[in-house]
């Protein structure tokens, strides 16, 4: 007699279950990262999108900057090595809408300064950040990244990647790794390894309060 | 008169001399700057300026300088680096410039011509249009077609106008004064402070619509 009282119970249990999967599966997701695949994306950088190892931030960036990588993953046009091996295949099924919202999420995201340079050449990627070299033709970053490293548009917030991840991009584009647009390759060219450690460092130390996505 | 230039050369030869100060280890002599020397200026200038010298627009706005006339680059890059005209980039820039750089680097960017740099809104491009060739008279502003050409390419130190970037033509003429025109000498530049004072916002954004699309 107790035995079937159990099972009457558990399978009772059993369909409540069901029913409130049903129940949440027609309402919808909850929280708004579970509408978009953001969990896709923390896995390598970072729960909240700070960066991690060779992921860099995404926290704050630009959404028109992280849907032109997106889409420039997606048809392999930016191609450095940690490009092809990880994310032409995480760009590669991404819907333009996904993307878009996977961008202004992030986007979203208050940025923190990776504050891993060197301090001791931080004055020295200061001043050529802000004034470039005129006699060694080097431009100043500043016109089209803005004062504060913050960018605007499509161009990339810098302040506070880290300095690993921008020295990285700055030597590929001097390898001859294609960007996915713009003058980078080009202004790359310019810059000697002792300028571009003294900008990676300067620029991880950079916390830019102002962020306007 | 040869008071007059023998006052200009003194001039002249105080700031070559000043700028030779700034490291300039080529210029020893007072001949033709080396080829490779303005080469490697160009790119320099095409870092900021695009590819083709159509201009681009970062978080400052850097002018179109293709088929710009000569004779202006070569006055703006003088008063530039004589503090005439306040733009603290383009002061940098000039640091690492030469007089005798001026000339040859002017004259690289009058053969290009590539497309304008777009993205102006359409709505007041024809008011800009009617500005541009009648001009307003009951504003006292001038046809820019009468000085800058009906096809605003211009002539001599009148700039080219045609296909400049259209926040840059809306930046130039809302801060003429507080830019050009500085210092004690009362340079050229003045020739557009009334006209620049008498237009409207709205018509300054309407002729910048205008200019930047043409070709």
């Amino acid at each position: 007699m107790a035995s079937r009282e159990r099972t009457w119970i558990m399978k009772s249990i059993g369909s409540i279950r069901a029913a409130l999967a049903l129940f949440f599966i027609s309402v919808g997701p909850i929280f708004a990262e579970e509408a978009i695949p953001v969990r896709n994306c923390t896995f390598c950088h970072g729960p909240s999108a700070q960066g991690f190892a060779t992921a860099p931030r995404l926290a704050g960036q630009r959404s028109e900057y992280i849907e032109n990588q997106l889409s420039g993953f997606a048809r392999h046009i930016r191609d450095n090595p940690y490009s092809k091996l990880y994310m032409w295949n995480a760009a590669a099924n991404l819907s333009l809408q996904t993307a878009h919202d996977l961008a202004a999420y992030f986007s979203a995201v208050p940025p923190q300064p990776a504050n891993d340079g060197s301090k001791d050449l931080v004055a020295s990627g200061k001043e050529i950040f802000e004034l470039g070299i005129p006699t060694a033709n080097v431009a100043a970053c500043i016109v089209c990244h803005a004062p504060s490293a913050e960018g605007v548009r499509e161009i990339p917030r810098l302040g506070g990647l880290s300095s690993s991840y921008v020295k990285r991009r700055l030597e590929q584009w001097n390898e001859g790794f294609h960007g996915s647009a713009g003058p980078m390759p080009r202004v790359a060219r310019s810059l000697s390894a002792t300028q571009i450690d003294a900008l990676a460092s300067y620029l991880s130390f950079v916390d830019t309060k102002s962020s306007q996505p | 008169m040869r008071v007059v230039v023998l006052k200009s050369c003194l001039q002249s030869a105080i700031v070559v001399l000043a700028l030779s100060g700034i490291g300039h280890a080529e210029e020893r002599s007072k001949g033709a700057v080396p080829k490779q020397v303005i080469e490697d200026k160009f790119n320099y200038c095409q870092t900021c300026h695009g590819v083709a010298a159509q201009g681009f627009r970062g978080y400052f706005i850097m002018p179109r300088l293709a088929g710009q006339q000569p004779q202006y680059i070569e006055n703006q890059l003088n008063a530039f680096m004589e503090l005439r005209r306040l733009n603290p980039v383009m002061r940098n820039v000039t640091h690492g410039l030469t007089h005798a750089m001026i000339k040859p680097l002017a004259a690289h960017f009058a053969s290009l011509n590539p497309p304008p740099y777009g993205g102006a809104p359409k709505e007041s491009v024809s008011l800009g249009k009617s500005i541009f060739d009648t001009g307003l008279p009951e504003a006292n502003v001038p046809a820019c077609s009468a000085c800058h050409g009906p096809d605003g390419k211009g002539q001599r130190q009148i700039p080219r106008l045609a296909g400049q970037l259209y926040w840059y033509v809306i930046k130039a003429l809302g801060s003429w004064d507080k830019e050009r025109g500085q210092g004690s000498i009362k340079d050229i530049s003045a020739i557009m402070s009334p006209t620049a004072h008498n237009l409207t916002p709205s018509q300054v954004s309407a002729i910048a619509a205008y200019v930047s699309n043409l070709r």
